[in-house]
Order: C-alpha cells, then structure tokens, then sequence
C-alpha cells in the first residue's frame, strides 16, 4: 500500500550526513548516471514517466529536452524549494531529513542538461532546513561530487543554496527567476519560456524538488522499475501529505493514483467523533472536493476529471466543525497579501474578494454578492499574468458551488454560526455544542 | 478575522538612526557573496539578510552598502527590500515569534494562539514588546501543516502549539531560557538566524532529529507492516532490495526515541494526537 522510496531513510540515525547517506548506496546513481552520456540520462528520466511534482505535472524528462544544446550560453538547473502553497508540507522534511537525496539528483540533472551551475532557492523561513541544505552541499564539494572535474570525468558544476525572504510569489517559476536576479519576484511573460530565456537569459531548467530528489533512484533503478508504479499516465511513487482534522496527520508516500479513503484509513481516519467536510486535493488554490470525492483516484488525470487537480498532493481535511466562509476568507486574505501586484485583475480582484468575504462572515452580505464573487472569479482566472490569479478563484468558486447553504446560513444567523473553539486541536468536550 | 493582518503603520520609524554597524568586514562579505553567483546582483537577498544580521533591521545604510557593492541605486535596492515580508524596516526583538494564521493553522487553533500571544505580550502584530525581546508577526503557511497549529521561533518550527504552550513558549524566551525547536538546534538570536539565510554557517546543522512524528507516520506504518516499493532491477537499489529480507536491518540503526523527543520538552500536551 505505502511504497517508501523518498523517505525510506528517514528514520535511521543522522540521515542528514553524507556517510549516513552513502550508507543506504548514496552516490551510487551519480557514479552511474556519470558513465552515461548527458542524452541518455534525459531518456532515462524521459522513459520512466516522471511528471513534475510541484503541482503542474508537466513531464520531467521532457522539460529537460527542450534546452537548446546548440546555445552557446552556459545553462543553468534551478530547484525550486519555495515550498509555500497552504497545506503542502513535503518538500520541507525530505531536505530536513536527507538532503543528499536532493544534491545528488541536483548534479545528475545538471549534467544532464550540461549545466554550469545549479540554485537551489529555498523559502526562508525555514532555518534548520537550510542548515541542512548548505552542510550537504559543502560535504558533497569535500567528497569531490560538486567542483571541478566531479570524479574524474571533466564534469564541472557549483551548486548554491539560495535563501528567498518571505514571497509565495517566488514559488511561480519566473517570479522565482526574477527574485534569484536579485529583484522583486514578479512573475515574466511566457515565451520565451525559461528553457530559452531563464536565470540571465540563459536556457534553464526549473524542477520541484521532489521531481530532481526522484532522479537518483530512476537511475539507480532504472525506468521500468519507476514506472510499474503508478497509473496508466501518473507514474512512480509521491509523497502525500496529509494535514488538518485527521486523526495521524503526516507524509504517506505510495503509489500515484490511492484514494483519499485509503490514505485516511493509513491515517487513523479523520479525528474522533467527526466526519469529513470537505479537503484539498493539492493545496488551497485546488478546487475543494468533498465526501463525495473519496474514491477519486489521486492521480493528475483522476483529480482533473473530478473537477479539480492534483497540485502538490496536500491533502488539508477539514471536518463538520470547520466553517468554509471562514476558511475561504482566510485563503482570500492570504492571496491578496501575496498577490504581486503586477496585472490588475489579481492585485484589484483579490482585494475586492477580500471585502465581500469579510462582508459575508459578519453575515452583513447578500445573496447578490455571491453572484459578485462568482463574476469576479470569471474577471480573474484566465486574466491574470501568473497562476496565482487562478489559484485565488479556486476555494471561491468550488466553495461556492459545494456549500452555498453555508453562505446562506451567514445571512440567516446574522453572523457565523460555527465555535471556533470547536474546530482546534484543543477543542474541549463542551465546545463542540 | 481580518485585523490579523494589519500592520502598526502607523507608527513612524527614523529613516535613520545615525547608529549603523555596518564595517568594513560587512562590505567584504558581501562581496564575498556577490562573487557566489555569475552575476553579483544575484547576491542581494542574501546581502540584505546580512544587513539585517549586523542592524537588526534594514537600515538606510544597510541599503545604501548594498547599492555600491552591486552598482545599484539606493532606490533599485529599496525598491526590492520592500516586496519581500522577512525585510523588516523597524527594529525585531531578539526572538522573532511567528504565528501561522493561514486557513488550516488558524482553524486547529492559530488564530486562538495569536489573540492570546498578543494579550500575553501586549503588543499587536509586527510590534515588538517593550524589553526589545519579542516581535510577534501572524505568518502565512510556513509548510508544516501536519504539524498544525504551527508557531516559529527566529525561523525554528514549534509544533503542535496550544495557547498554553505557546505563551511557557514566549515567557521561557523572555527569561533568557534555553529553549530547543523540536525539529531543529537551540534556538539563537534573530540576527544570529539572518547570517545563516545570507549564507554563513553557524554549524548547527547536526543538532535536532531527522523529522518528527508526522514526517515519518507513513514509514513507521510501512515498516509495521512490511510494506516497500517493488525491488529495484537490474541489480538496481541495494536498499530496496534488502529492505523486502529484512526491514529492519536495510533501515539501519534508529534511535527509538528520536522523533518527537524534544518536542514533549516544549509541548507535554502531545495526547490528543494518537501516536
């Protein structure tokens, strides 16, 4: 049922260390991937069905074929590690507890793609992750894995850890190039697209980094062994995470394409004495599913089809005690604070939501303005420079079209009818009356 | 529900104090910086996080030593300085208290957490408590959501909070205790965290465990049970293919009490998750 492959070295005693690491046959895909020639490692990679887990799910493999080999300007691999979409949480412990699982992807895909230097450009409100990142970055330059000729084969590669300083924005692939420029992130126009024009211009490669951490097993094992994990067209092994009213909240990391209700029942269930409301497939801007939603397979094509997506796989389970208004307004907050404001209908149309939210949990709202947000959604997604745009419509709208009533019963009430004690972790017996 | 979000604009801060610590060894770091990347401007997030190192804030100066390294203007820098949250342009306390108000903390309990962190402290959010100790800030999703409601302490995780345990979290700081992140080293200054963002070391990155619980819920389940990922071909992972003889000699050597155990010494109240 749990197929652990990224975490399975998480439990023994100092992980983090390169010779606990090489322990496990750390390294040993480098060495491999290193007697290959850069084109078949793609076609390794290509071959095996790796999409990105990020949240896009656009193919790994092919992503790398696109830089122009032709292109005299050096090419550059930058690991996006702005792990920071509400409810995602994988990225995070995988660089706390092996971050050697991602250096060692790190250099076998800049050889790959023949790149001159790799950023690895993290959140940075996470401290101790970037301890970690910046100590296994140094032991694999030691060990001669990062440098001049990487053992012996006249491979040249440096790799930074990149601090960022507190922009979701910097998530979005652009934005992140722009902010590793050393300016504002705000996301670029597409084309050109980073494998043509990315960090400087240059042609540069953009991955997750659970995607670049999956690389040294694909090669270690080979693509078929990848592969015969998975679905039909979601292939290999992830890391769900599984966050909120949930009786063991943690990272199950399985075969894609489980159910929710399989995942709950590995987690204990949802948390005594409640039942499910509603949850996020991959994060808050994944429209909201419901009960109903159980048995969709989480795979990119089976969350699609149930009208959302897969995103990053952060399965945030809310229960009956959970009010949407609430939890929609809060999300709302948090995409106008992050909106960059470069193109109108993101920066305008979150503030305005904002308004009307507010408006609709004091129970001051109106019917009508459920049709305003609804309009505005429309104005927003597709119009804007950047997914975040899009994203901010999906609890709206999807909230909108599960649980009207709730809406209704704000007007009704005069005010939100749910305890927020209730719904806590620390909720006491009495709070849930 | 909004009021968690404002900020105390409205009080003036000094363009500049006149104060600056910014030396020479400062410049030469960053340089030493800017020369980390193909194109020194590259280096300026991280200059900035230095800048807040040595000012305990972004200063004028601060901006101003930026600018020259990179042959910027002040207002170039400025004008980045401003569009990131971690840049702060009034004086943070020695423990920079973060509180995750983001949908799913808020609802398990982050937004009972920060009413009683901000009664308890007196001060509202982004203000600093009057010893120069504290600043308390709500923040967005800090990616620990299975670890909700979540507070940060100088960018260390605190998991799991209660009101209780967060406001023993904040007197213990103010008191000059030793206090230790669950899932990271003992907890240093705020400028002492900024000089690791830039990109200096403090060779801390041993302290702490692997992960906590709910990082590791799915292996230690898969390992009660014997579940693995098919075994690798071709003479492929070794680790796999031990791991389907024996789970428990592939795993290597584990501390039995490792994940979690400095988290009872923050939050005893870990009952109400069923282990």
């Amino acid at each position: 049922m749990l197929t652990p492959v990224l975490s399975d070295n998480w439990d023994q005693i100092n992980a983090w260390q390169l010779s606990a690491y090489q322990r496990t046959g750390g390294y040993d895909a480098l060495r491999k991937a290193l007697t290959m020639q850069p084109a078949d490692v793609v076609a390794a990679v290509k071959d095996s069905g790796l999409r990105g887990r990020g949240g896009a799910g656009f193919p790994t493999g092919m992503k790398w074929s696109f830089i122009p080999q032709d292109n005299p300007k050096p090419k550059y691999l930058v690991v996006n590690a702005d792990e920071s979409e509400p409810g995602t949480c994988k990225d995070i412990p995988l660089m706390m507890a092996s971050p050697h699982t991602l250096v060692e992807g790190v250099i076998i895909a800049s050889y790959a793609i023949r790149a001159s230097a790799a950023f690895i450009y993290v959140r940075g409100e996470v401290l101790h992750v970037i301890r970690r990142l910046q100590q296994a970055v140094q032991e694999a330059k030691d060990a001669g894995y990062i440098g001049t000729n990487i053992l012996g084969t006249g491979y040249d590669l440096d790799v930074v850890v990149h601090a960022g300083a507190g922009a979701y924005i910097c998530g979005e692939e652009t934005a992140l190039l722009d902010s590793l420029e050393g300016r504002r992130g705000q996301p670029r126009l597409r084309p050109p697209f980073p494998a043509v024009a990315g960090l400087y211009g240059c042609p540069t490669v953009i991955n997750n980094v659970e995607s670049i951490a999956s690389v040294p097993v694909i090669l270690k094992n080979g693509a078929d062994w990848f592969s015969s994990m998975g679905t039909e067209k979601s292939k290999g092994m992830t890391l769900y995470s599984l966050s909120g009213h949930v009786t063991r909240p943690g990272q199950y990391e399985a075969p894609l394409g489980i159910t929710l209700r399989q995942l709950l029942e590995l987690a204990g269930g949802v948390r005594a004495g409640h039942e499910l409301k509603f949850w996020t497939p991959g994060g808050s801007s994944t429209p909201l599913l419901t009960a109903e939603h159980l048995d969709v397979p989480l795979d990119y094509e089976g969350v699609g089809g149930a009208g959302s997506m897969l995103g990053t796989k952060a399965l945030q389970i809310f229960d009956e005690t959970t009010c949407v208004v609430r939890s929609v307004l809060r999300w709302t907050e948090f995409y106008k604070h992050e909106s960059c404001g470069k193109c109108t209908p993101c920066r305008e149309g979150t503030w305005w939501l904002v308004q009307i939210l507010e408006r609709l949990e004091k129970g001051q709202g109106t019917e009508e303005d459920l049709v305003k947000m609804l309009d505005l959604s429309e104005n927003i997604m597709g119009r804007s420079f950047c997914a975040l745009g899009d994203g901010a419509t999906a609890p709206i709208t999807s909230s909108i079209q599960h649980f009207k009533d709730e809406y209704l019963a704000h007007f009704t009430h005069g005010g939100c009818p749910f305890d927020p004690m209730a719904s806590t972790v620390f909720a006491t017996a009495g709070a849930s009356a | 529900m909004a009021e968690n979000h404002a900020t105390a604009t409205d009080k003036p801060v000094p363009y500049s104090t006149g104060d600056s610590n910014i030396t020479e060894t400062t410049i030469a770091e960053m340089r030493e910086l800017a020369a980390r990347y193909p194109v020194g401007r590259s280096a300026l997030l991280p200059m900035l996080h230095l800048v807040q190192s040595v000012e305990g804030r972004v200063t004028p100066e601060g901006i101003e030593a930026c600018a020259e390294v990179l042959g910027l203007t002040g207002a170039e820098v400025s004008a980045v300085a401003t569009f990131y949250t971690m840049y702060k342009r009034r004086p943070v306390g020695d423990y920079h208290v973060g509180v995750c108000t983001n949908t799913l903390c808020a609802v398990m309990g982050g937004d009972l957490i920060f009413e009683r962190l901000k009664e308890h402290l007196e001060v509202g959010n982004d203000e600093t408590t009057e010893d120069g100790k504290i600043t308390l800030e709500h923040l967005e999703c800090n990616a620990a959501c299975d670890y909700a409601p979540v507070m940060m302490v100088n960018w260390e995780f605190f998991d799991d909070m209660t009101p209780q345990s967060a406001t023993q979290l904040v007197d213990d700081l103010r008191a000059g205790a030793e206090v230790k992140s669950p899932r990271g080293a003992t907890i240093c200054t705020w400028r002492e965290a900024e000089r690791v963002l830039a990109g200096f070391p403090d060779g801390r990155a041993d302290e702490g465990p692997t992960g906590g619980k709910a990082s590791l819920a799915g292996l230690r389940l898969a390992r009660e049970r014997n579940w693995t990922a098919p075994n690798g071909s071709g003479g492929g992972n070794g680790r796999v293919a031990e791991t389907t003889v024996s789970p428990e000699a592939a795993a290597g050597p584990r501390p039995s009490d490792q994940p979690g155990k400095e988290s009872q010494a923050v939050n005893g109240d870990d009952s109400r998750k069923e282990d």
